[in-house]
């Protein structure tokens, strides 16, 4: 066990020798998907719950396709399928970039919590109280200032619950980038277990890295729901 | 609640498959990684065939048991053994000092060396400067592993793990891949001989000492009682011919036993 | 148009190759795994809810262990640690007690670590389903003289279930896209044999989208099946206005 956290710590943790492995990717690829997801998901969340058929329909596809099948295929597909494609390749720019794996996997993750991201988003903006808006409209608010300043903020705070579950579960998702070759903390954990055939030292470890990393962020969206919610909860 | 346990210890019971006799050796199972042809693959109906398939299913009829064969990952195999899931590893594994200190292994079953497989004339088995920053791929958990993290890298090429063998020639096909070191003969008969293989060859073989060329069986650490077993069916494939059958059958003039 | 369109579906058919079957099993198995787990997550389920309900603080705290470390570690990570390290345990269990040898295939130990998991989730679903029923109902219950049992059976029940149901429903989902995970550990499901048949007939992206559409169409049917259990535990309870 000794020998096995002497040499693996630094695998586990930052560096494999070649790039980052281990934890440290696994934050990284965690907040390029959340990062990335947040951005996409605002004008998405917007366009879902528009009265115009024509805007709504499109993203509402999108939703469906990536929250009815699995991440795993979905991954499956973009770093394996989609290069797999003699068309892609041909073309310079797409072939450079579906060639690295690491851009597979953030653009795999990405889509995937976005949808999820832009059904919370829409479903917060739909339960905002009506009369806000209608307020906002009397006082002049329209188009990107209605949104801007109005209605997301609001919707942001309201989905801040079922946001911080995504953002777990989307840290939990990460364990798969080892099947697109990415060096992650259950890779690094795969290769301990390899190497030393101490089961359940390596992947308890890992198991701890990843409780830790939950808890911590548990508890950031506890503070953050603190700062932003206390409107909605009991009155002290 | 007083009747809900009983039912979940049911429930548990009844998930947890059937029970094995595992001592008397009526059944081998036997651990495979069927993504290496033509050492174990599968064919299209979902059966697994191969050379290794073949010796193992020829050992037990020699044996007189039948045969059960477990498919699992390259790097699942060893822990597989340890757990107790299968009986015996028949996946071309080598036979090194580190696997030697947690299993043990049968008398030999074929030697094969390592090689790289790259592109027709990029001679990457001369020189790796041509191949220098780009990528190498190999099989997580085997023995090309450890000479690719060790060697490889330090020349300055990149090493890439993949969970199996397929994925590397995937990746090698469509470009991820400058060149992927495994076993030479499977990359011969495996990948070479395939409608993808065209444009690539193998190169000479890489002379290391990280790099053993005897596979056998592997067996849990201890386990007199079936290393005994495995090496008497072994002697007698030999000796009856049945091992140079299936070496033609599968490799044609190449030898592939040491003898040693 | 009409001779063009189903030209087009041929065609796509064809390329099965005779790899059609075995996508066919593959679902099944999927399908099998999904149905099982959420057996097992149910009834861990029920016990998780009663547990954390419960007024002894030892059920409670084990309870609120249990579902902590569900939600603190990936899947994939206990589906590991299971299929390897349960097998070793129950070995050195059997060894030691003298008992057959009880093997836990890739099958067995997808179907254990998938309800253990998703009994969490469940558990936070009845616990807040089995809170939402007035407790007037239970008193009332026991009052006509029903047993602990019988009132759970047909009184608390049913009314659960109708706060339940949404619930249920997501986890269902979650659950069903889980079951793509144990490929990973060698089991034969869809994404493992389409991954298969991709390779080998070097039509990898055409089978994946086809396993990706086999997970719509059961998402699609599970929802029809969902919405009708909705309508039978909701009867007698008016809407809310729209």
């Amino acid at each position: 066990m000794i020998e096995l956290v002497q040499e693996y710590w630094r695998p586990f943790l930052y560096s494999d020798g070649q790039q980052i492995s281990g934890l440290t990717m696994t934050l990284w690829l965690t907040s390029a998907a959340i990062g990335l997801g947040f951005i996409l998901a605002l004008p998405l969340s917007i366009a879902r719950v528009s009265s115009r058929f024509w805007v709504r329909w499109p993203v509402q596809c999108y939703i469906y396709v990536f929250r009815g099948t699995p991440l795993y295929i979905q991954l499956l597909i973009i770093y394996s399928g989609i290069y797999s494609l003699a068309a892609i390749r041909e073309q310079p720019l797409l072939d450079s970039f579906f060639r690295d794996a690491l851009n597979c996997t953030v653009l795999a993750f990405t889509l995937n919590t976005c949808a999820y991201t832009t059904e919370i988003f829409a479903g917060a903006i739909r339960s905002l109280d009506r009369g806000e808006v209608e307020a906002a409209r009397a006082y002049g608010f329209r188009g990107w200032k209605l949104y801007a300043y109005v209605i997301m903020p609001q919707a942001l705070r309201r989905s801040l619950p079922y946001y911080s579950n995504e953002v777990i579960l989307l840290l939990h998702s990460t364990t798969l980038a080892f099947t697109a070759t990415v060096p992650d903390i259950l890779k690094v954990a795969r290769d301990a277990n390899a190497a030393t055939f101490l089961t359940f030292q390596a992947f308890g470890i890992a198991a701890l890295l990843y409780l830790i990393v939950t808890f911590v962020l548990v508890g950031l969206f506890r503070l953050a729901e603190h700062r932003w919610l206390a409107f909605l909860g009991p009155r002290r | 609640m007083k009747t809900i346990v009983p039912i979940l210890c049911a429930l548990v019971l009844l998930f947890t498959g059937g029970l094995v006799f595992a001592k008397d050796y009526k059944v081998i199972r036997f651990g495979a990684d069927p993504t290496y042809a033509p050492f174990a693959s599968k064919a299209a109906d979902g059966s697994l065939v191969g050379f290794e398939i073949d010796i193992g299913n020829a050992l037990c009829a020699k044996l007189n048991v039948k045969c059960q064969w477990v498919e699992s990952d390259f790097d699942g195999l060893i822990p597989s053994l340890n757990s107790g899931k299968i009986d015996a590893i028949l996946a071309s594994m080598s036979i090194t000092p580190a696997r030697q200190k947690v299993i043990d292994f049968s008398s030999e079953v074929f030697s094969s060396p390592t090689s790289l497989l790259f592109k027709n004339g990029a001679a990457l088995d001369e020189s790796l400067e041509s191949a220098r920053g780009k990528s190498v791929g190999y099989l997580q958990g085997s023995i090309q592993e450890v000479y690719a993290t060790r060697v490889l890298s330090r020349a300055g090429l990149k090493v890439v793990a993949y969970p199996d063998q397929d994925r590397v020639y995937a990746d090698l096909i469509s470009g991820r891949l400058v060149a992927s070191i495994q076993d030479s003969l499977q990359a011969q008969m495996g990948f070479l001989r395939t409608a993808q293989g065209a444009g690539f060859e193998v190169g000479k073989p890489i002379e290391s000492e990280l790099l053993p060329s005897k596979s056998a069986i592997g067996i849990a650490k201890g386990n007199e009682a079936l290393k005994t077993l495995l090496d008497q069916g072994l002697a007698a494939l030999h000796a009856d011919g049945t091992y140079d059958r299936l070496q033609k059958k599968y490799f044609g003039d190449i030898n592939m036993f040491s003898g040693k | 148009m009409l001779e063009q369109s189903f030209a087009c579906c041929t065609d796509f058919f064809e390329g099965l190759n005779g790899y059609g079957q075995l996508l066919l099993l593959g679902t099944w198995v999927t399908l099998k795994l999904a149905f099982l787990s959420l057996c097992l997550s149910l009834a861990l389920g029920l016990v998780g809810a009663q547990a954390k309900l419960s007024t002894a603080r030892f059920w409670r705290g084990c309870a609120q262990l249990y579902t902590t470390l569900i939600r603190g570690v990936p899947d994939l990570v206990l589906m590991l640690l299971i299929f390897y390290g349960l097998q070793t345990g129950v070995s050195q269990l059997t060894t030691r007690m003298g008992w057959p040898y009880i093997e836990i295939n890739a099958f067995s130990a997808g179907v254990i670590t998938l309800g253990f998991i998703y009994g969490a989730y469940f558990t936070e679903t009845f616990r807040g389903a089995l809170l939402a029923v007035p407790p007037g109902q239970i008193e009332a219950g026991r009052a006509f003289g029903l047993s602990s049992i019988q009132c759970f059976r047909h009184v608390v029940f049913p009314q659960m279930m109708r706060f339940a149901l949404p619930g249920l429903g997501n986890n269902w989902q979650v659950l069903l896209k889980a079951t793509a995970l144990v490929s990973i550990i060698g089991l034969a499901d869809l994404v493992k044999v389409a991954h298969d048949a991709g390779k080998s007939s070097y039509q990898l992206f055409y089978f994946l989208l086809l396993a990706a559409l086999i997970y719509l169409l059961i998402t699609m049917v599970s929802n029809v099946f969902l919405h009708l259990l909705e309508r039978r535990f909701g009867m007698g309870v008016r809407g809310p206005q729209t």
